[in-house]
């Protein structure tokens, strides 16, 4: 699905990310950890193609990123659905209409669609607040937007960047389960987090390849996780 | 072709969600219908003047180039014989539909403007008059000239070239000056509007990301900038065109006597011409907001 060989990403004279190699399978879930700064959100942002990498290879979907076009990296975005650590919305937008987004830059709002959307903001848990703006959001709401943003194109993969890092306990604990049934689901997810407790509580739940960075090296997390 | 039109219809109708997805702003807004509309109004004007120098120029053309004068200036006991002589020659001239000595009055009417109207033309050494009509392809200048010198010394053919072009060359450089003017508000507008679409794509550099994240394409991105854009050119500028039209009207009525600035206006079905100008002023806006987003979506690549 998202192949990385040898990639390497340099920003600003220094590199950042080197030597990474990763392949993430159908239906795999992966923790990716690190310290702050040590290239996390770079690595998402690599496998969703909003980065390039300065070298190494990056395929999306068996397609070598360096060759598509940004029509081609649309396209392919709609199979991966992100959950961004700062929960970007349209906030001139009501919150219904901020998770059918990817649905309306498709084409795909039909009224089918509008049913599997109310059932969407129902199973995140926001029916009440479909109606409201963004910005009147909790910072745990605003994550389950986000969440169900993600995943209403029905994506293969879906890429969080530290899903829980505004929220208390109880609500990134049930964020965590929204993930783990959605892996349920056949969905690739990998989350990427410097929450160790909470790679702990969900090992217990889901099969996980826990992946940290350090040194700008993607290496394999220690028995400890 | 049928894809062709229904893209077009498509993108006219447009889509109510998408057109949404982008915030109004309300500073790019107001820029954009206040220079379509300042622009359509000018336009108007300019257009008008291209049109009523054009008519003049062809007037001028056309009713200078039909007709000629002689003029014959003879001793006193000689105008009548001389007067004879030329018509004579005018008559046996190809290319001269008629030729007719200038009545007295007629004179007089012509000296009235700079000698009043009481001028005694009998007792004046007053030239003769001769207005020469042409026919079809016209005479040779140069042969009437050599046979006058030969037969009516006191003639002097004066076929109008030498004022009549600079005539029409002002009218025409007048034209082309509307034309130019027209092209110039064009520019400026497209300036204009390029500046309030980068205005409103840089302060909307959050939401471009954000439908990037979500898969959408440049190309959606760019299209509910262009129709929002082009749309409220369409509207400022079909404001501007009813107030320019309405200048126009309120302009004095056209002179009989042919005068210039107050001919200014348009004329029979010349009145269509400024309906062409919001359309016009859309496809400006349309390709302008193209340019810009275009610009603008690779740049943030």
């Amino acid at each position: 699905m998202i192949e990385l060989e040898d990639v390497a990403y340099s920003y600003g004279g220094g590199e950042l990310l080197s030597e990474i190699s990763l392949k993430l399978q159908p239906g795999s879930f992966h923790f990716l950890t690190g310290p702050s700064g040590a290239g996390k959100t770079t690595l998402l942002k690599l496998c969703y193609g909003a980065l390039v990498p300065t070298a190494g290879t990056l395929r999306l979907f068996d397609v070598d990123l360096r060759t598509l076009d940004r029509d081609g990296i649309a396209l392919a975005r709609r199979r991966i659905g992100v959950v961004h650590q700062d929960c970007q919305f349209l906030d001139h937008l009501p919150v219904a209409d901020n998770i059918a987004l990817p649905l309306t830059v498709s084409g795909r709002d039909t009224l089918d669609e509008v049913a599997n959307l109310r059932e969407l903001v129902g199973w995140v848990g926001l029916k009440d607040r479909a109606d409201a703006l963004p910005p009147e959001l909790s910072g745990g709401e605003r994550q389950r937007a986000a969440l169900a943003r993600a995943v209403i194109m029905s994506p293969d993969v879906i890429l969080a960047d530290e899903p829980t890092g505004n929220v208390d306990w109880d609500m990134s604990q049930r964020l965590m389960r929204l993930l783990i049934e959605l892996n349920r689901m056949g969905k690739t997810v990998m989350i990427a987090t410097h929450d160790l407790a909470l790679i702990r509580a969900a090992k217990s739940h889901v099969q996980t390849r826990v992946l940290r960075i350090s040194n700008r090296r993607l290496q394999l997390a220690g028995a400890d996780l | 072709m049928t894809e062709e039109r229904g893209n077009v219809i498509n993108w006219i109708a447009g889509d109510a969600q998408a057109d949404r997805v982008v915030p109004p702003t309300g500073f790019t807004a107001s820029l954009t219908l206040f220079s379509a509309a300042t622009m359509a109004f000018l336009a108007v004007f300019a257009l008008a003047l291209s049109l009523a120098t054009s008519r003049l120029a062809d007037r001028w053309g056309e009713e200078l180039a039909r007709s000629s004068t002689l003029r014959i200036s003879a001793p006193e006991g000689q105008m009548t014989e001389q007067t004879a002589a030329a018509l004579r020659v005018l008559e046996s001239t190809p290319g001269i539909a008629s030729a007719r000595v200038l009545e007295k009055e007629e004179q007089r009417a012509l000296l009235e403007p700079w000698f009043g109207p009481d001028l005694p033309v009998d007792s004046l050494p007053i030239p003769r008059l001769i207005e020469v009509i042409e026919e079809g392809e016209g005479y040779d200048a140069s042969g009437l000239r050599l046979r006058l010198s030969e037969e009516v010394p006191g003639a002097v053919l004066d076929d109008h070239t030498r004022w009549r072009r600079p005539l029409v060359e002002a009218a025409d450089r007048l034209r082309l000056l509307g034309w130019l003017s027209l092209a110039l508000i064009g520019g400026t507008m497209a300036a204009m509007i390029t500046l309030a679409a980068n205005a409103a794509l840089a302060a909307n550099s959050q939401v471009i990301s954000v439908l990037r994240l979500v898969g959408a394409r440049d190309s959606y991105i760019a299209r509910a900038f262009e129709r929002r854009f082009t749309l409220r050119a369409l509207i400022g500028a079909s404001g501007g065109m009813v107030l320019g039209c309405g200048a126009v009207l309120a302009l004095p009525e056209a002179d009989p006597a042919g005068g210039f600035l107050t001919g200014l206006g348009f004329q029979g079905w010349h009145w269509l011409w400024p309906l062409l100008v919001p359309p016009v002023a859309a496809v400006v806006a349309f390709l302008a907001t193209r340019a810009a987003a275009t610009r603008t979506l690779e740049a943030m690549t």
